[in-house]
């Protein structure tokens, strides 16, 4: 199977019991960084997109990109769905659309996702400087 | 060394009541009874904690007496003409209704992270109405047990145990010794799989199959407790089910209503609905017609994706269906400890259980218009509070941004994302560890939050920080009104 450089998938974001205990410990944590950077890919994914497991990937929505550590998706297959744990990265790709009720869609996303081997994930202060000029 | 019983935990929806801390200096030393989160939490609480208040000078937070904070923060509030007042659901109904009372005063909009989660959940049940009950109902009867859109095993871990299929219920027992004979037998398979690769490393080996690929499993036709668990993910709840049903991503809506239609005895007239082939959900339907008591726990899966207010609606509506056959009942799966005391306050206090908007003098209620992130998308408000919340982390960052480009104050025990992005930071003591208070479980029933270590010095409970705020700003606005009158 040859690798392609982008995957159109559809973007999960949601819970994980590794967010749940990170957040716990507080959100400056380093635990709470590890848990929470990271994007779910089923492994049939990662070798169309010839990554492994802790490879960084670009996953890009209408609404932003980020930059995050691909995991493999437990218990698949998964594929064609990749999964970010509710955070600050996973905000910054999940759509605005709040369907004139005041909830956006955070769940169902069209999205792509590529490779990005040189990229950085960026920490928490690192981020919110990008994404905001502030902090 | 102290021992305290019977605390309630102060983190998810499920609010377990049975914990036990072993209290040595000041401290929690050890955690019995909670789950990981509980344990976390009570353990760690201490860490990356916020002592001082903070005031953003020159780009930087720096320290400043509480005096400081509270005049900076009461003139941000008393000058804003539209500001937002955000959070809640991480704290007491005490603070919360002191908190109705400031967004009364300053004539914002004050609204609770349901505006992010079950808010969808709360228009549907105005629409359709909802069949519930207690969880100690369910935990006692409850013999077909539903999550939908929902993974209990990550977000309300002891939730199954306390409540559900795992519970040692009156007239249901609990379902321990399949969960452990299954949990041995996919270690088995794990075994074999792991030794057939040895043998032959090169061919792809895989012992497993998809729900959909297999043949209809056993467990639904099983005696005893039944848990069945629909999502577009296989979680780890779903691992544990005796029935796992895939739904293909934003197709739960043609999902419940396929089942509405089934339970009605119509025929479907297609193979496949929503990726899963009919028959399986004949069975489906089977089993929530044969139980004696079911219940539809429905989570996030619902409220963000595809449909969202709509597939609560229909969820509702199967349940009510249901009802005419049988004894079903539903609830949504709540997340943050006391959002539903959120709600409930809310609803008490202005009639209205979130997006509560009081720049007209009086209540208005119009989700689409006065929620949180509409009027942060549109560019409304010109300044912020967020208690026991992160809203930087939990919005979209779009949402997020304007809420950062304007005066934004944030009540917090952590430093997180929010109170990074603060321009008035106040430190808070834990509700349910360092203050005491009510909060209501998903199912409504209030619990009361215990006290069991003392705050750091100088930090004050939500409460008695909002108090303070209140009577700060109706200081400052009397001094102003004065001034305004003489022009």
């Amino acid at each position: 199977m040859s690798a392609s450089s982008k995957l159109k998938v559809t973007l999960l974001t949601g819970r994980t019991i590794e967010q749940g205990v990170g957040k716990e410990c507080g959100k400056a944590s380093q635990d709470y960084f590890e848990s929470v950077a990271v994007c779910y890919v089923d492994p049939e994914d990662m070798k169309r997109l010839g990554i492994r497991e802790g490879t960084s990937v670009r996953v890009s929505t209408d609404y932003g990109s980020v930059i995050l550590k691909a995991l493999k998706s437990p218990r698949g297959p998964h594929t064609g769905v990749i999964f970010i744990p509710y955070g600050v990265w996973a905000n910054a790709v999940v759509s605005i659309e709040t369907s004139s009720i005041g909830m956006p869609s955070l769940k169902g996303i069209p999205a792509e996702i590529e490779p990005a081997a040189d990229k950085v994930v960026l920490s928490l202060s690192e981020f919110l400087r990008e994404q905001f000029g502030k902090g | 060394m102290p021992i305290v019983r019977a605390v309630t935990c102060p983190i998810c929806g499920s609010l377990c009541d049975d914990i036990e801390l072993r209290i040595k200096n000041r401290r929690v030393i050890k955690v019995k009874n909670g789950c990981s989160m509980c344990e976390s939490k009570f353990l760690g609480y201490s860490g990356h904690r916020l002592l001082k208040p903070l005031i953003r000078k020159n780009g930087t937070l720096v320290e400043v007496p509480f005096k400081e904070a509270l005049a900076r923060a009461a003139e941000v509030l008393a000058e804003a003409s539209y500001p937002v007042l955000y959070g809640w659901s991480s704290t007491s109904c005490e603070a919360t209704r002191v908190g109705i009372e400031l967004a009364e005063e300053v004539g914002g909009v004050i609204d609770n992270t349901s505006t992010v989660c079950h808010g969808p959940s709360v228009l549907g049940i105005q629409d359709v109405g909802i069949a519930s009950c207690t969880l100690g109902q369910i935990r006692h009867r409850a013999d077909l047990v539903i999550y939908w859109g929902s993974n209990p095993w990550s977000a309300h871990p002891r939730h199954i145990e306390r409540y559900t299929t795992l519970s040692e219920g009156k007239f249901e027992r609990s379902e321990w010794i399949s969960y452990v004979e299954k949990t041995k037998a996919a270690t088995a398979k794990k075994k074999v799989e792991s030794a057939l690769r040895q043998v032959s490393p090169k061919k792809k080996i895989s012992t497993s199959s998809t729900p959909v690929e297999r043949g209809p499993c056993p467990g639904i036709l099983k005696a005893g407790r039944k848990l069945i668990v629909i999502d577009v993910r296989k979680t780890r709840t779903a691992e544990i089910a005796d029935y796992f049903i895939q739904v293909e991503p934003n197709k739960d809506y043609e999902l419940l209503q396929a089942f509405r239609a089934l339970i009605r005895d119509q025929e479907i007239e297609t193979d496949r609905v929503a990726g899963v082939p009919v028959e399986y959900l004949e069975e489906v339907a089977d089993a929530m017609i044969g139980c004696n008591f079911g219940v539809i726990f429905f989570g996030l899966g619902l409220t963000m994706s595809k449909g969202k207010l709509r597939n609560v609606d229909a969820a509702l509506h199967l349940t009510r269906d249901l009802n005419a056959r049988t004894k079903f009942v539903i609830m949504p799966m709540r997340g943050h400890f006391n959002v539903s005391g959120a709600d409930t306050v809310f609803l008490w206090q202005t009639g209205y259980p979130y997006a509560v908007d009081f720049s007209s003098g009086y209540p208005r209620y119009n989700p689409g218009e006065t929620s949180a992130i509409d009027i942060l998308l549109r560019k409304e408000s010109d300044a912020a509070l967020v208690i026991a919340s992160d809203p930087v982390s939990n919005f979209p960052r779009k949402a997020a941004e304007h809420l950062v480009n304007n005066p934004l104050i944030a009540i917090d025990p952590h430093m997180n994302a929010t109170s990074q992005m603060a321009d008035v930071v106040f430190p808070s003591a834990f509700v349910g560890i360092e203050a005491s208070g009510t909060a209501y479980r998903m199912d409504h029933v209030p619990l009361p939050l215990k006290k069991v270590v003392e705050p750091p010095r100088g930090v004050l409970p939500d409460e008695e920080i909002l108090r303070r705020l209140l009577l700060e700003v109706r200081k400052v606005k009397k001094r102003k009104k004065p001034r305004a009158e003489v022009k």
